[in-house]
């Protein structure tokens, strides 16, 4: 970010608020507003970013309060009163079956469904990019389209798939869901970005004798790897956070945590000792992938915007 | 996302590769589109042709399709109330969130161009799109709560209120049983019986208070002594341990603080007053004549309660707030990131010339930006007609009035829980019909970007 260092009158009226110095000194406060923004604007924006820290804030504090006192008053009481604050929920949460089979559930969700879309996508992205059969545009085409399409659609007739294949409340059903609907996205990411990869080194390898798969396997997909991580967090993120997919296909066995956690909120009140902690577990390794790819995810996002 | 040209390019690498037929090529493709063929064809592309045909067929026993319906479940959308008020919701989101969450991304993201710390910023308003809409929802619903001790929302409304003069009240209070001279009810208020003319002195005596936690700043009654206007007391007329006389002010009873007390003439408010802590009032510059003397009800009804976030009327508003914490970061990044490939030299160039920032944003900076900003908006409005989760999540804990704040998509898994397969078709099939429009722009987007 180039702020403008411009000695323009523009740039010391949006800054010069306040600081009165002697004229010799008006490059200073000039530079230094350069910098960092005026006054006002700085504390515009810091109430902005604390305010959308807040509800997360809440909710860990909920999280880590005896829940006997959530009757007696909000979760920013324990901010005055810190002997409220106890990790008893967190031990309790972990001891409930449902949750742990939940949390459980919920990898076991989402990372095959996260590696199977990157597989298939790819394969199908590489032969959309390179390979030529007939009807290939108009069926790209028809890619692009289905990325708009609701998942709603699909839930009624699919429910009657999967009972007829045996598959009903299976963790498999779940992921086979997630990887249909993931596939779009994938293949129009992944074809564009393979698209991008020069062809000479492509032609290299066939000169050296390489097949499709070889050269799928051993070129592509490493040279395919930004927009692969790109498409793996995004899809990560989308199953790891579903509810609706997995409140209709899965059972009380192959459950994930948003699922067993969403049966709770009915009972808002009385269930907050498991609900804040479970909602605030669910929500730790979503960020922690955020912060630690947030380059990848911003890419998927801004390659995809459309899902 | 770099498109790079690459002339002819399978044509090219098939002439180069001797020794391989055309028909072995479309072979090894077969293979490679394979599954995702498999994939889609049967979960997405069959689907949405099941659905469309089920939409037009009636339900029998656990959804069975049974008869030929025609138009009924499409018409019956708009026509049963809980979808209609589906239907109007997933209207309101339609006209409000694409547009707003674009206006608060354009603008955080021009403003934090400003600040030393926008990397910060902006990954604290891109954080709650990582989390899950079920830990929003929980979230969100930690702060929309009724109870006012409760919601941190009602917290800071309450204490607002309360923070701009508003009269204390004190439902728990009213005459005791052997007071007369007072009639009305705590919703109209007391008023004394007699008439009082200037310098009289006005008794109000009342009962109810808790005497082990009496109200803070309640203070030992005082009977006022009379002239200067018409004068009087409030008091709770009962003390610890009984005694006294009914109708006196006796030692050691409490008066009653901050509460409002007006004058009445042929039926008018003349005056207003509010009793001092030892419950005394005092109305000086009235003229002669006689006045009724009231305590109004609006002192005895139970105190401020707050608003009722998540009831009838305002449960979806509510529920669009917290969709905007989520999605304006969304709309943040992606209009920073088409900000950053703005021509630096033009905007340079206006501020040079003498163009106010305001004008610069406005004839430079927005519409070099439209198509940006046309993508953030078209995205948010295919997101906002699919919405489920999160109002899915936040409705649990309205209770009676959950219905209020239904979308199609909720209505939608609503009637396939009750297995009635035929609605839900229609509102899946309705869901698609509005996304078409979406679904063009995208393609029509994406040739443009081939070419």
């Amino acid at each position: 970010m180039t702020a403008p260092t411009v000695t323009g009158a523009s740039a010391t009226t949006a800054a010069g608020s306040g600081i009165v110095t002697g004229a010799a000194n008006r490059g200073l406060p000039a530079r230094l507003a350069a910098r960092t923004g005026s006054g006002a604007l700085q504390i515009v924006l810091i109430i902005v970013a604390l305010l959308w820290l807040l509800p997360t804030f809440g909710l860990l504090v909920e999280s880590l309060r005896d829940p006997t006192q959530y009757s007696g008053g909000g979760w920013w009481h324990a901010l005055i009163h810190p002997a409220q604050l106890t990790v008893a929920n967190y031990q309790a949460l972990l001891e409930t079956p449902a949750m742990r089979s939940g949390f459980l559930n919920t990898v076991l969700i989402t990372v095959p469904a996260t590696v199977l879309v990157i597989l298939i996508g790819s394969a199908a992205g590489y032969a959309f990019a390179w390979m030529r059969f007939p009807g290939r545009d108009f069926a790209f085409l028809v890619v692009v389209g289905l990325l708009v399409i609701p998942i709603q659609i699909a839930l009624i007739p699919v429910v009657k798939l999967y009972a007829a294949l045996g598959l009903t409340g299976s963790i498999i059903s779940v992921i086979f869901f997630h990887v249909g609907f993931g596939l779009p996205f994938a293949i129009f990411l992944l074809r564009n970005y393979f698209a991008g990869i020069p062809s000479e080194l492509m032609e290299a390898a066939r000169m050296d004798g390489a097949g499709e798969g070889r050269i799928f396997f051993s070129l592509i997909l490493p040279l395919g790897m930004p927009a692969i991580a790109s498409l793996g967090i995004f899809q990560f993120l989308w199953v790891w956070n579903d509810l609706l997919v997995a409140l209709v296909f899965s059972d009380s066995s192959s459950q994930p945590l948003t699922v067993a956690l969403a049966s709770q909120t009915r009972q808002f009140g009385s269930s907050i000792d498991i609900l804040a902690p479970g909602a605030f577990l669910s929500l730790v390794v979503p960020l922690i992938v955020f912060l630690g790819f947030q380059r990848y995810f911003v890419q998927g996002v801004m390659a995809g915007s459309v899902k | 996302m770099a498109v790079v040209e690459a002339p002819g390019r399978p044509a090219a690498s098939d002439r180069r590769r001797p020794g391989r037929s055309p028909g072995e090529r479309g072979w090894i493709a077969a293979i490679f589109l394979l599954p995702a063929v498999v994939f889609l064809g049967a979960l997405v592309l069959y689907p949405l042709i099941y659905t469309v045909i089920r939409s037009f067929f009636n339900d029998g026993p656990s959804g069975r399709a049974t008869t030929f319906a025609g138009l009924k479940n499409y018409i019956g959308i708009f026509t049963a109330q809980d979808s209609l008020q589906a239907f109007e919701n997933n209207i309101i989101w339609v006209i409000v969130v694409p547009a707003v969450v674009t206006i608060l991304g354009l603008f955080f993201a021009v403003l934090t161009e400003r600040i030393h710390w926008g990397a910060a910023f902006k990954i604290i308003l891109f954080m709650p799109m990582a989390i899950s809409f079920l830990a929003s929802g929980v979230t969100w619903t930690l702060i929309y709560v009724d109870t006012p001790s409760r919601g941190l929302a009602n917290s800071v409304v309450i204490g607002v209120h309360d923070m701009f003069g508003s009269q204390r009240s004190f439902p728990e209070l009213h005459p005791g049983n052997s007071a007369k001279g007072l009639t009305g009810n705590p919703k109209q208020g007391f008023t004394l019986t007699t008439p009082v003319t200037s310098s009289d002195v006005a008794l109000f005596p009342l009962t109810g208070f808790n005497l082990t936690s009496p109200p803070p700043g309640a203070e030992p009654a005082v009977k006022p002594a009379p002239g200067n206007g018409i004068s009087g007391v409030v008091w709770n007329d009962f003390k610890l341990g009984g005694g006294g006389t009914s109708g006196a002010v006796d030692q050691g009873e409490l008066g009653v603080p901050g509460i409002k007390v007006e004058a009445l003439q042929n039926g008018k408010v003349v005056a207003t007053g509010t009793t001092e802590a030892n419950g005394t009032f005092r109305f000086a510059d009235l003229g002669n004549g006689s006045y009724q003397i009231r305590l109004p009800g609006q002192d005895f009804t139970a105190a401020y309660q707050g608003i009722s976030w998540l009831g009838k009327d305002l449960i979806t508003p509510s529920i669009i707030v917290a969709y905007l914490w989520i999605y304006a970061g969304f709309a943040m990044v992606l209009l920073s990131a088409g900000m950053s490939t703005l021509p630096r030299d033009v905007l340079e160039a206006a501020r040079i010339d003498g163009a106010s920032e305001w004008q610069v944003f406005r004839r430079i900076t927005v519409p070099l930006l439209s198509p940006v900003l046309l993508v953030v908006f078209v995205t948010m409005l295919i997101n906002v007609l699919k919405i489920f989760d999160i109002v899915f999540i936040i409705q649990q804990a309205a209770g009676g009035d959950a219905r209020y704040g239904n979308v199609l998509a909720v209505q939608l898994y609503t009637d396939y829980g009750n297995q009635r397969f035929g609605p839900a078709s229609a509102i899946g099939i309705v869901l698609v019909l509005l996304v078409i429009p979406a679904m063009i722009f995208q393609i029509r987007r994406f040739r443009k970007d081939e070419s």
